[in-house]
């Protein structure tokens, strides 16, 4: 059965919500709209009901457009958001895009943009949120190897995952080389099939390139699966009602926080849960870290809501004797030692990567 | 076209970013600043006082640190201690260089 999707209009003026109201109710796709004259209302709204898509004015009274998509951008991740407004400022175009809305669009004026304007709503409505690899939604990249290696094919398959990216060759239906982030060979391969979503591309193949697995794909295949089993076990080992704590993570076999603490440059690991959990490695007494990391990413928070900046992505400490990263990520807080040799870019570039394999 | 022109309404201001910087002492005042007297000054002190906060706190866990870097998605604060105090750079998204580029 087809459903229909469900935008929230959100305007302090009632006369213009009434208007986008019927102009959006005749996109083909024929959504069902809802309305909500204040920043406060739309978000109770959000608590209540499961929308598609959220299209917010930014100048409205007590809550304003930003303050509204910060809290929206957080705690409804899934939903897609439209600001449309008269507001031409540069900054605010950035600072929109930057809070990861999908569309800014100056309210239109003409008949043309406002044609414009409700082909893009119409092809937002339309795109798809599954998981998977962009282009092939509900593919696994064991299923696309499968697929090279099968038809015998000789390509080089490019993955992009957030800041990593890997590259497998194949040649004549052989995997022949894997590479991703200082790593190469098998443990590259393993590696990259433990990425649940990204980008991919097929390259033209690399006859020439110096062969490093010697396995068939298929004994290779197994080997990763039965790797990425034994991980999901110990993970769901260590989950909150596990038993592992400050000295329970070694435990953990070499899975989540140890995999994190093998990335190169990263001296220590530290995650702490909202139950003050800690679980960490290299370091002998985390308490205190894990709770000087809460209290910064708290603070620092707070203060990125009073800015109507978003949520803070990232705080990097440097020192003379240590470095330190930290972020919240997947309902953790996140501190990471670093080299003090690296720099403040390269701690905040490796820092990315770092959270993008906790994510996976 | 007469039906669209009622897109347009009175202007609320938003808060507007600056780029820019001030100096704090160990308390976290306020003591100079370079951003326009159009940015709040109790936004200011905001920012002044969670910074003293955390070289503070990074202090007594014995992990001085020199410099603090936080990133939003649409902001960058820049903080560097001075023997106590700090000096904090404030950097808006039209002054990013592509690496702060989150998307």
């Amino acid at each position: 059965m087809e459903t229909r999707h469900k935008i929230l209009l959100v305007d302090d003026d009632p006369d213009l919500l009434e208007v986008y109201r019927e102009t959006i109710e005749m996109l083909p796709s024929g959504p069902e709209i809802q309305t909500a004259s204040s920043g406060a209302r739309a978000l109770a709204m959000l608590e209540s009901e499961s929308y598609r898509l959220l299209i917010t004015d930014l100048k409205m009274p007590k809550m304003d457009g930003l303050q509204l998509l910060s809290i929206v951008r957080r705690k409804f991740p899934e939903l897609r958001t439209v600001v449309l407004t008269s507001v031409s400022d540069e900054q605010f175009r950035s600072r929109v895009y930057a809070l990861g809305v999908d569309l800014y669009w100056h309210k239109p004026g003409t008949e043309s943009e406002m044609k414009q304007f409700l082909e893009c709503l119409e092809s937002l409505l339309g795109r798809e949120l599954e998981p998977g690899f962009r282009g092939v939604q509900s593919k696994s990249l064991v299923d696309l190897v499968q697929l090279e290696c099968i038809s015998q094919s000789s390509s080089v398959l490019r993955i992009t995952n957030g800041p990593l990216t890997g590259c497998i060759w194949v040649n004549n239906g052989e995997l022949t080389d894997a590479e991703t982030d200082g790593a190469r060979g098998e443990d590259a391969f393993q590696k990259i099939l433990r990425w649940k979503a990204g980008n991919f591309e097929f390259l033209p193949a690399e006859a020439n390139r110096p062969r490093t697995i010697f396995k068939s794909y298929n004994a290779l295949l197994l080997e990763t699966a039965q790797a990425l089993d034994e991980s999901s076990g110990d993970a769901s080992a260590g989950n909150p009602d596990g038993e592992h704590g400050a000295n329970g993570a070694a435990q953990n076999g070499a899975t989540g926080l140890a995999a994190l603490a093998d990335s190169e440059g990263v001296e220590f690991v530290l995650k702490s849960n909202a139950d003050k959990r800690i679980d960490s490695r290299g370091l002998e007494n985390p308490e205190r870290l894990a709770g000087w990391s809460r209290r910064s990413l708290e603070r620092f928070s707070a203060l990125g809501e009073t800015l109507h900046v978003g949520a803070v992505e990232q705080i990097t400490g440097i020192g003379m004797q240590r470095h330190v990263a930290l972020a919240h990520k997947n309902n953790s807080d996140v501190c990471v030692g670093w080299q003090h040799t690296l720099s403040v870019g390269e701690i905040r570039e490796r820092m990315k990567k770092v959270l993008t394999l906790w994510a996976s | 076209m007469g039906l669209l022109s009622i897109f347009s309404k009175p202007a609320k201001p938003l808060l507007q970013l600056h780029s820019g910087s001030f100096s704090i002492d160990r308390t976290g005042r306020v003591l100079a600043t370079t951003l326009p007297s159009s940015f709040p000054r109790d936004l200011v002190e905001e920012i002044g006082q969670c910074i003293t906060e955390t070289f503070n706190e990074a202090h007594s866990i014995q992990l001085p640190l020199d410099e603090l870097v936080i990133y939003y998605p649409g902001f960058r604060i820049t903080a560097r201690d001075m023997r106590g105090g700090a000096m904090v750079f404030l950097s808006t998204p039209s002054t990013f260089d592509p690496s702060l580029n989150t998307r």
